[in-house]
């Protein structure tokens, strides 16, 4: 599938989880997507973004611009190699928190976008990526 | 404003000073004792977990300091992509405009206890 655009993010800090709303923002906004879109993929990158600095231990984001014949879609990567998670259907639980958000973030970030994919292995790191098309 | 604080959001806040804010605002209503918060978040391009948890603890640190605390000018984008999320910030009232918010404000903090309007059902 070609990429139009890539852009990559090293997620550190918090100012890192900015760079990547207003990186998202920018390709969403170049691919023609409404601003409902647009604010869903934004939010969604956001508790992404916080979950690789956070219980990843920092990381890195890739955001893309996508076309899949007359479909314009935008991709999101985000990978760390963190402690990773030891249960991801718990971790994509409604309500699952360790205490820094409201416990939305993972199963969140899956309801707002089309695709969504997690890997995640003990002690090596975690990589999700989610995509949405227009 | 009299006794009451108007927070207007106006920068894309990462984390840290969404939990500044968070303090400076309790610190706030203690010291000038104000028994209304308007939190005017007509900038706000998204409203995501953090943040919302931030929204609702200033409500209920303020509702313990005894003030009321209404959330005002959320965009439509961001109130459909809140709901998607899971995040009702039940708990907190909101307002359309900050006109709106201001007569939620007087309208609560002129009944006396106990017999707290609705503030959605006011007009």
């Amino acid at each position: 599938m070609p990429v139009r655009r890539r852009e990559v993010i090293q997620l550190r800090g918090d100012a890192d989880v900015v760079r990547v709303r207003q990186t998202v923002r920018g390709v969403c906004t170049e691919e023609g997507f409404s601003l409902v879109d647009q604010t869903k993929m934004v939010t969604a990158a956001s508790e992404l973004a916080r979950n690789t600095v956070i219980h990843g231990r920092g990381g890195v984001a890739v955001v893309e611009s996508l076309e899949d014949g007359s479909r314009r879609g935008v991709r999101m990567t985000f990978e760390d190699e963190g402690p990773g998670i030891p249960d991801i259907d718990r971790a994509l639980q409604d309500g699952f928190t360790t205490g820094h958000g409201m416990g939305l973030g993972l199963g969140g970030a899956r309801r707002l976008v089309h695709d969504f994919q997690i890997q995640s292995m003990v002690g090596a790191g975690t990589r999700v990526v989610a995509v949405r098309w227009r | 404003m009299g006794e009451y604080l108007l927070v207007t959001i106006q920068v894309d806040m990462h984390d840290q000073l969404a939990l500044t804010l968070q303090d400076d605002l309790t610190a706030m209503i203690s010291k000038t004792g104000a028994r209304g918060v308007l939190i005017d978040i007509s900038s706000l391009e998204i409203v995501d977990s953090f943040i919302g948890r931030m929204i609702a603890s200033i409500a209920g640190m303020a509702r313990i300091l005894d003030a009321q605390t209404i959330v005002v000018g959320m965009q439509p984008a961001v109130a459909i992509t809140l709901v998607e999320l899971g995040l009702s910030l039940s708990g907190v009232r909101t307002a359309l405009n900050v006109d709106k918010g201001m007569k939620v404000l007087r309208a609560l903090l002129d009944t006396p206890a106990g017999e707290e309007p609705d503030a959605r059902s006011t007009p």
